[in-house]
């Protein structure tokens, strides 16, 4: 029903052209319901495969053209929980994702720095070289990343896990934060210089503090990038070293697929945990404190 | 120039052939300026001319490629901003927003490490002087462009700098707030004796600020002097257009009057100097008589510009349009006598300035009038 009038929209304006008032009623009620469609689309297609999982995941007996399962249990649920070693492998991810950020955080951070405030030349080229990095198929990558891992014994160590997370957080971490450094005005760092501050004192008071914000949104995107990584993770660290990610691949080949729905449930939780707890930071408007400057 | 290098116990700021290079352009050019303590010192001149970069460099903000700047006679030619005794107040303000009203008052001595005692006491005569005791706690982005400013002053005023600098420190207010934060900084500058550079290119707050000027052009000074002699004798054209109005005559001075367009003579009472290439004349420097008065050219009235307390009337007087302001009303295509009062004469853009100015108004009425004829 809702198609037909869209599809009327087109022709609408020219025939309301003339009597103004209702015309644009007409049209703007037209518009409400293009958007609304819009809207509802979006929803689904965002929303839609998750609620298709968790029903999965419930679900006993479940044929195509029904709309909900026939039959529901708890047995994935009960089977992921005992047979897999869930803890352990929630322990290893946190502890893996927090090791590859702050690493990630420790050798890019300088580099933003170094991008974002000063005009050395070549400064672009490295940009995108960066970005570059992310235009080959990632399992390529790993693979030759993995030969050289074996050359210097990294295979199946947690170092070479976490080298491998690191890795894939560069680009995050180096674009973000040197935007965020950049995006501080030169006369806020000049004023503390004038008001008697030291270089150092002027980068944690100033410089820093302003370029917070966006810094821990690029610290938040590189741990969950962390925490999601599956194949550098299980090509590097399976089978000494089994994360949450490489633990589902098993469980996607040799368990039904309530189970994999499961634990695609389980491996969302921190994430979404995580953005709700920094929401309020990221959204609430820290961004926009520092107010117009010119 | 009224000040003579003397090496009193207070020197002031002095920056001797100061130059720097930017991009290949120079952009100050062999300056020389001593400012004495407790002076204010406005540096005006048109976008471009060098006035904020010397301002940085006083600052610390910019190396100079060449010269030598002291303050009180310590060189700090080369010493980095945080080691130099001056504060700037920046043009858009450059207050920090992650802190309150008072820590960003208050920044700069937790840098010198002053008891937190101590500091808030200092931080509460800047916040009386500058009236913001309300604002304390509040945080720059809630409070208005006029108290940002009072508080970027404050910053700098709390640090009892020995130079304070000023940006534009205006630009950004309306043109009502302008005005009366402009008489609180004077007032306040002079109550604290500070030695003062101020930057702007707003000739009317200069006039109404500075204890001196320097006028400014393509990276040097044209002009270094009190905002009245400024006026009244502008040394070169550049100054003379760039300081109020002028009615702007591309001849040279002729039988006691400026000839106009068709040779007829605008009769002149004084002239700077005898003899020249353009003579320059202030719209108040135009006085409008009854038409065919003696000693008077015949001028119409183009058009009357209410100006409040006076007005701004635009002649026509034998080819050439001429500004004046009077506080007669005439009307519009009216007939009237115009004659000056007093003419600049420059040649190759400087003032032409006889010792003894040249007074030939009343000897050569009589020429002027029948000039008017022909």
């Amino acid at each position: 029903m809702t198609a037909v009038e869209v599809q009327q929209t087109p022709t609408a304006p020219e025939a309301a052209a003339a009597p103004a008032g209702t015309g644009g009623l007409l049209r703007r009620v037209l518009g409400r319901i293009v958007v609304g469609v819009l809207a509802v689309v979006l929803l689904v297609f965002i929303l839609g495969p998750l609620v298709w999982m968790a029903l999965v995941a419930f679900s006993k007996r479940w044929k195509a053209p029904a709309l909900l399962p026939q039959s529901w249990t708890l047995d994935a649920w009960r089977n992921v929980f005992t047979t897999t070693p869930l803890g352990h492998a929630f322990m290893l991810s946190l502890i893996f994702a927090v090791a590859a950020t702050l690493g990630s955080a420790l050798i890019c951070l300088p580099a933003a720095y170094a991008i974002g405030r000063s005009n050395f030349p070549g400064r672009r080229v490295i940009l995108l070289g960066l970005f570059a990095t992310n235009a080959f198929p990632k399992m390529g990558l790993f693979t030759s990343i993995a030969t050289l891992f074996y050359g210097l014994h990294l295979m199946n160590t947690a170092l070479g896990v976490v080298i491998v997370q690191l890795l894939g957080t560069v680009v995050i971490m180096t674009w973000i934060p040197s935007a965020a450094f950049a995006a501080v005005p030169p006369s806020l760092i000049e004023a503390a210089r004038d008001a008697g501050a030291g270089p150092l004192r002027v980068f944690f008071t100033v410089t820093l503090r302003l370029a917070a914000p966006g810094i821990s949104v690029a610290l938040i995107l590189a741990f969950l990038a962390c925490f999601d990584e599956a194949q550098g993770s299980y090509l590097v660290g399976a089978p000494t070293y089994i994360t949450m990610p490489t633990q589902m691949y098993s469980l996607v080949e040799n368990y039904p697929e309530q189970a994999a729905a499961v634990f695609a449930l389980v491996l969302t939780v921190p994430s979404v945990l995580l953005l709700l707890l920094v929401r309020k930071h990221v959204m609430g408007g820290h961004l926009a404190e520092g107010f117009q400057l010119r | 120039m009224t000040t003579a290098p003397g090496s009193d116990r207070s020197d002031g700021l002095r920056l001797s052939g100061i130059s720097k290079v930017l991009g290949g352009r120079t952009i100050v050019e062999k300056m020389e300026l001593q400012v004495s303590p407790g002076e204010l010192l406005c540096l005006l001149g048109p976008s471009g001319c060098g006035k904020t970069t010397t301002l940085r460099m006083i600052g610390g903000f910019l190396n100079p490629d060449a010269g030598r700047l002291t303050i009180n006679g310590v060189d700090h030619t080369h010493s980095k901003p945080e080691r130099r005794p001056t504060a700037m107040v920046f043009q858009n303000y450059a207050l920090w927003p992650h802190m309150s009203v008072a820590k960003n008052i208050g920044f700069g001595l937790k840098v010198r490490k002053l008891s937190a005692d101590k500091i808030r006491q200092k931080v509460d005569w800047a916040l009386d002087l500058l009236g913001l005791q309300h604002h304390r706690e509040t945080m720059p982005a809630r409070i208005s462009g006029g108290e940002q400013q009072r508080v970027a002053l404050a910053r700098a005023l709390v640090l009892e700098p020995e130079v304070l600098l000023m940006d534009e420190p205006l630009s950004n207010l309306d043109a009502k707030l302008r005005v009366q934060v402009r008489e609180t900084i004077r007032e306040i500058q002079q109550r604290l004796g500070i030695t003062t550079v101020f930057v702007t290119h707003d000739q009317e707050e200069a006039l109404s600020i500075a204890d001196r000027i320097a006028v400014m052009n393509n990276g040097r000074i044209e002009q270094l002097a009190a905002p009245a002699e400024l006026y009244a004798r502008p040394r070169t054209t550049f100054v003379a257009g760039f300081i109020g109005t002028m009615n702007t005559l591309d001849v040279g001075p002729a039988g006691g009057g400026v000839p106009l367009d068709d040779g007829a003579l605008l009769p002149c009472d004084t002239f700077s100097g005898a003899a020249g290439d353009v003579c320059w004349i202030r719209p108040e420097d135009l006085q409008i008589t009854e038409a065919d008065h003696a000693g008077s050219v015949r001028a119409v009235v183009l058009r009357v510009i209410p100006r409040g307390h006076y007005r701004e009337v635009l002649l026509q007087s034998h080819g050439s349009t001429l500004r004046a302001f009077t506080d007669g009303e005439p009307d519009v295509e009216q007939i009237v006598g115009l004659r000056a009062t007093n003419a600049l004469v420059y040649a190759d853009d400087a003032l032409v300035q006889d010792d003894e100015p040249a007074r030939p108004g009343r000897a050569v009425r009589a020429v002027a009038d029948s000039g008017d004829r022909g």
